[in-house]
């Protein structure tokens, strides 16, 4: 089986790749669903959880530094969210979506200025960094553990917003944000809950994302981020189920052109390499455009019609 | 044989499971002003869109000047779903957007008005106008058109001048109180040169001196302009006042059709407006 | 009224001659060793990316169509330009790795022709060229996303800024973009002089500002005729525009062109500039900056941009510059004042923009309407101002 053995290991990081993408790609669904706002910072956020964790596991052991990033990311996102959109509820969408692109951009320069532009290594967590061999191919523990990491967690997560109060809160608020706030909801805490779980599944896809990659640089939030959200328009914008098969369809797809030279030679199609891996980034945005124009709502967005 | 202007044939328009407009048939003649009345819901709004090419009807066709503009027939999953009549007969599928509608010489304002919030009440009218200019972008961004700007500004002076706005071209559109914003509204559809007028509650949210001036209004701009009226509307004095022939219409089906003394005497359209006892 | 008119426009003329005069001057006066030399520096740039900031203001402020491509669009720009003004001689150097596909240099071929002149002409040309082929890849793009409403308009465009960096990078196209390795050696604006009887005139500032004055003007005329009206109506109301008649599909795709050909242009003078094109350099980063210039001049006020884009150029590439290298208005702290805390400080200031002033510097308002009261009185006064 030449062409398994050739398949496997971009087909394995596909599909580890895609967890962490979901994770991320919940954040970005959450909010969108309720604020009807891409938060373009959403991915920045991601990439200073990584750097929290370069710098804080160099004075600290690590589970200390793991929580204390969670903690940390956790408070960044809720801070993000009151300082730069809660001003704005009442402001047209485009204002909201500029201070969005605006806090991204203060976070990268941020991250730019602390770091100094350098790559900043990411440090090894034992156990997950482990070296392991899959059906003869080698790599990371946590290309294994992610899918079903990010499966427990989306399953709580589901759970939690079918089964408690704060849950029911949420759905009301993005069905009709007017309405909940009419029947009592307290929207700022709802919103407020909200990027706190985007922000807490954001540290730990970081966590995950940056095991697997050789360091953190200030623009490392920028194309993960991208893709989640990609991913959650993918799976219809709201839906979290809908975000996490996103996320793993974009992952897998994306490394399998990463490989496609490779598997295409192995297969004897090409004679010589077409460096098909540079356009692993961009299926991801034609595979946007071709959602959107010919199923607008994603794989299980709801229609909405505007009324005239 | 009189002429049509507009003609509304068989149209059924269902969303999902609900039939909004119930196989509807209506024809307005060259000059007159026909209403559209009926209780809250009954689908007249639904009715003006499909005419206006808002929306695409589930099945039927509409003519306008005795050419047939919108034609619709069940498809895909509607095949299954639709409820309605005349399901067969029509085949091909004709949707023009509501632009080119217009262009044929059909203008509408709306219930909830839909003025241009940034713009002044001269321009509000001035860039209806952009639908029967003839030149290119680059002519009009090098000025080749002075001749036809000029003629353009010069009709919508005229038009403001009719519907008296002159006062306050200068002013923004939404600083105008409601009534005259109404009238931008009217004055913006008759920029764009129609044939067939369709106002859409224009006297919502008026009061009764108002509601008298715009029914004396809409007398006029007819006879002046040679226009034809198809009106939706609540105040039943204005409808009893100035339409020449009335259409009720009731869960989206048509119950009565007739001129106002008609309509008023019927007991159909009486029952739908007052409720019917229920009795088992 | 029309008398008025005139005369107004007479004025504005005369002003902006006035203005290219002495930037001509000031190219003259100004040596590279001097501390106003940065001056220089900021206006090329910052005319530049003026030009760049009104044309995302055509789509986005004029008719409300939330565009996030631009960095694409002034790549396509840059790469066209450059491609076709490398001298010949120099091809092989800057084709290093690959067999370069075009042969043609539009000012080498027709200052052959037609001498000094030709080159002139031939720079010309391919600036039109670089617009051309940007509206042309704006309207195959337009043709699926211009459909879609707005975040998910503003997504597709991002998305497709990247598709087209990562399509000027590949390998394969080698011989045409010189795949991931800048363009080089190609006309810029130093080779810009007259030579008047033994002085030698220095254009390099002037070039830039010419070209994006000309071009902006441009912008200014297309938005206040028939077409800007209808584009404006489409931003306040879609629904409404199109039911009086405003073919939005094709309106849509208008401004989009447009907006893109004046992008492309904007790279091929970012090109010119710089002296390098190289796709790496065009990421999304760059098309928020712009975005963000564009919101400090205030949306939808073409003279707002381009103060936004001077003052933002200006800034990050001057007055913020002691930010970086220890030492800013007298306060010497080398601890925190190190590269990268003027950006930083200057993102905080824009944040502070963005939350707090929303309207930017002018708001939806042009320089003369803040010099005849009047007018201001009636705009403000009335109810337009609360929106932002």
């Amino acid at each position: 089986m030449d062409l398994m053995n050739t398949v496997l290991p971009y087909l394995l990081s596909g599909v580890s790749v895609g967890g962490q993408y979901a994770l991320i790609a919940i954040g970005y669904t959450m909010v969108y669903g309720i604020l009807r706002l891409i938060n373009f910072a959403h991915g920045d956020v991601f990439m200073v959880a990584g750097l929290m964790m370069v710098y804080l596991s160099a004075s600290l052991p690590l589970y200390l530094a793991v929580p204390l990033v969670a903690v940390l990311t956790v408070l960044l996102g809720f801070a993000i969210e009151r300082v730069a959109y809660k001003p704005l509820r009442t402001a047209p969408r485009m204002s909201v979506m500029i201070s969005a692109i605006g806090v991204s951009y203060l976070l990268q320069n941020l991250a730019l200025y602390i770091t100094g532009g350098l790559n900043k290594n990411y440090p090894t967590i034992p156990w997950i960094s482990d070296q392991i061999t899959v059906f003869g191919a080698p790599t990371k523990r946590v290309t294994l553990i992610t899918p079903f990491l990010t499966v427990a967690l989306v399953v709580i997560l589901v759970w939690l917003i079918n089964h408690t109060k704060a849950g029911m809160a949420m759905r009301a608020v993005s069905r009709d944000f007017e309405t909940a706030q009419l029947m009592g909801i307290r929207i700022n805490n709802v919103i407020s809950v909200t990027f706190v779980i985007g922000s807490f599944l954001a540290a730990v896809g970081s966590m995950l994302y940056f095991s697997n990659y050789p360091g953190v640089v200030p623009t490392s939030g920028g194309m993960p981020g991208l893709k989640a959200f990609v991913a959650a328009v993918f799976g219809g914008i709201g839906s979290i189920p809908g975000a996490v098969i996103g996320a793993f369809i974009i992952g897998v797809c994306e490394n399998i052109i990463k490989g496609l030279d490779v598997i295409l030679q192995t297969l004897g199609v090409l004679k010589e390499p077409l460096e098909l891996a540079t356009f692993s980034d961009a299926f991801t945005f034609v595979l946007l455009i071709v959602i959107l124009v010919f199923k607008p709502t994603g794989l299980f967005g709801e229609k909405t019609t505007d009324k005239v | 044989m009189a002429e049509n202007v507009l003609k509304i044939e068989n149209i059924t328009m269902q969303f999902g499971g609900v039939v909004a407009v119930d196989n509807m048939n209506l024809e307005i003649n060259q000059g007159e002003i026909v209403a559209l009345i009926g209780p809250n819901g009954a689908g007249k709004t639904t009715a003006f869109n499909v005419v206006t090419g808002v929306y695409q009807p589930t099945n039927g066709a509409v003519w306008f000047q005795g050419e047939k503009i919108v034609e619709n027939h069940p498809q895909g999953k509607m095949k299954q779903q639709y409820k309605g009549q005349h399901a067969g007969e029509y085949g091909q599928v004709l949707s023009p957007t509501p632009d080119a509608i217009t262009k044929l010489g059909m203008a509408r304002t709306f219930q909830n008005i839909r003025l241009w919030k940034s713009q002044t009440v001269f321009d509000n009218v001035l860039i209806a106008k952009h639908c029967r200019t003839h030149t290119n972008f680059l002519a009009a961004a090098f000025r080749m058109n002075r001749r036809e700007e000029q003629e353009q500004r010069r009709h919508v002076a005229e038009l403001l001048e009719i519907v008296g706005l002159s006062g306050v071209k200068d002013e923004l559109a939404t600083s105008l109180p409601y009534g005259k914003q109404r009238r931008l509204e009217i004055a913006r559809a008759l920029a764009t040169e129609p044939k067939l007028l369709l106002l859409d509650e224009p006297a919502a949210g008026m009061n009764p001196q108002e509601t008298n001036e715009l029914t004396a209004f809409i007398g006029e701009i007819r006879s002046k302009l040679g226009l034809t009226v198809f009106l939706i509307e609540h105040h039943m004095d204005l409808v009893m006042d100035i339409s020449d022939r009335i259409y009720v219409l009731d869960f989206g089906k048509l119950i009565a059709e007739g001129t106002p003394a008609e309509i008023q005497n019927n007991q159909r359209v009486i029952d739908a407006y007052l409720g019917v006892a229920e009795d088992a | 009224m029309i008398e008025k008119q005139k005369k107004f426009t007479l004025a504005s003329l005369v002003l902006v001659a006035a203005m290219l005069v002495l930037v001509i001057v000031l190219d003259q006066v100004i040596k590279p060793t001097d501390s106003m030399s940065m001056l220089l520096k900021v206006l090329q740039k910052g005319s530049i990316y003026a030009l760049a900031a009104v044309s995302m203001n055509l789509l986005n402020g004029f008719t409300g169509l939330f565009s996030l491509g631009h960095a694409g669009f002034m790549l396509i720009g840059a790469y066209t330009y450059a491609i076709f003004t490398i001298p010949s001689d120099a091809r092989d150097v800057v084709y290093q790795y690959y067999d370069a596909a075009v042969r043609l240099s539009f000012p080498e071929a027709l200052s052959s022709v037609l001498g000094p002149f030709g080159t002139l002409l031939g720079v010309t040309l391919a600036i039109i060229a670089a617009g051309l082929v940007a509206a042309l890849v704006a309207y195959l793009i337009g043709l699926p996303v211009l459909r879609l409403k707005s975040d998910y308009l503003a997504i597709a465009t991002l998305g497709f800024a990247e598709v087209i960096r990562a399509v000027f990078q590949w390998g394969k196209l080698g011989p045409v973009t010189n795949g991931s390795n800048p363009l080089k050696s190609f006309v810029r604006i130093n080779s810009f002089q007259i030579h008047l009887g033994g002085v030698s005139v220095s254009l390099s500032t002037f070039v830039p500002v010419l070209l994006s004055t000309v071009c902006i003007g441009l912008i200014v005329l297309l938005v206040n005729s028939t077409y800007g009206r209808s584009f404006k109506a489409i931003r306040d109301d879609e629904v409404a525009a199109e039911a009086m008649g405003v073919n939005l599909a094709r309106h849509k795709m208008l401004s989009f062109c447009i907006s893109s050909f004046f992008a492309g242009v904007s790279g091929a003078g970012l090109a010119m500039v710089l002296g390098i094109s190289q796709a790496s350099n065009f990421k999304s980063a760059m098309t928020y900056e712009i975005l963000l210039m564009v919101v400090l001049g205030g949306i939808g006020s073409i003279s707002g941009s381009c103060i936004g884009a001077m003052l933002f150029i200006a800034a990050s590439e001057w007055w913020l510059r002691g930010l970086d290298s220890g030492s800013f208005l007298g306060i010497n702290a080398p601890g925190v004042f190190r590269n990268g805390f003027r950006l930083v400080v200057f993102s905080v200031i824009i944040m502070i923009v963005v939350l707090f002033f929303r309207r930017g510097i002018m708001g939806d308002r042009e320089l003369p309407d803040l010099l005849s009261r009047r007018r201001r009185r009636r705009k403000t006064g009335k109810g337009g101002g609360s929106n932002g």
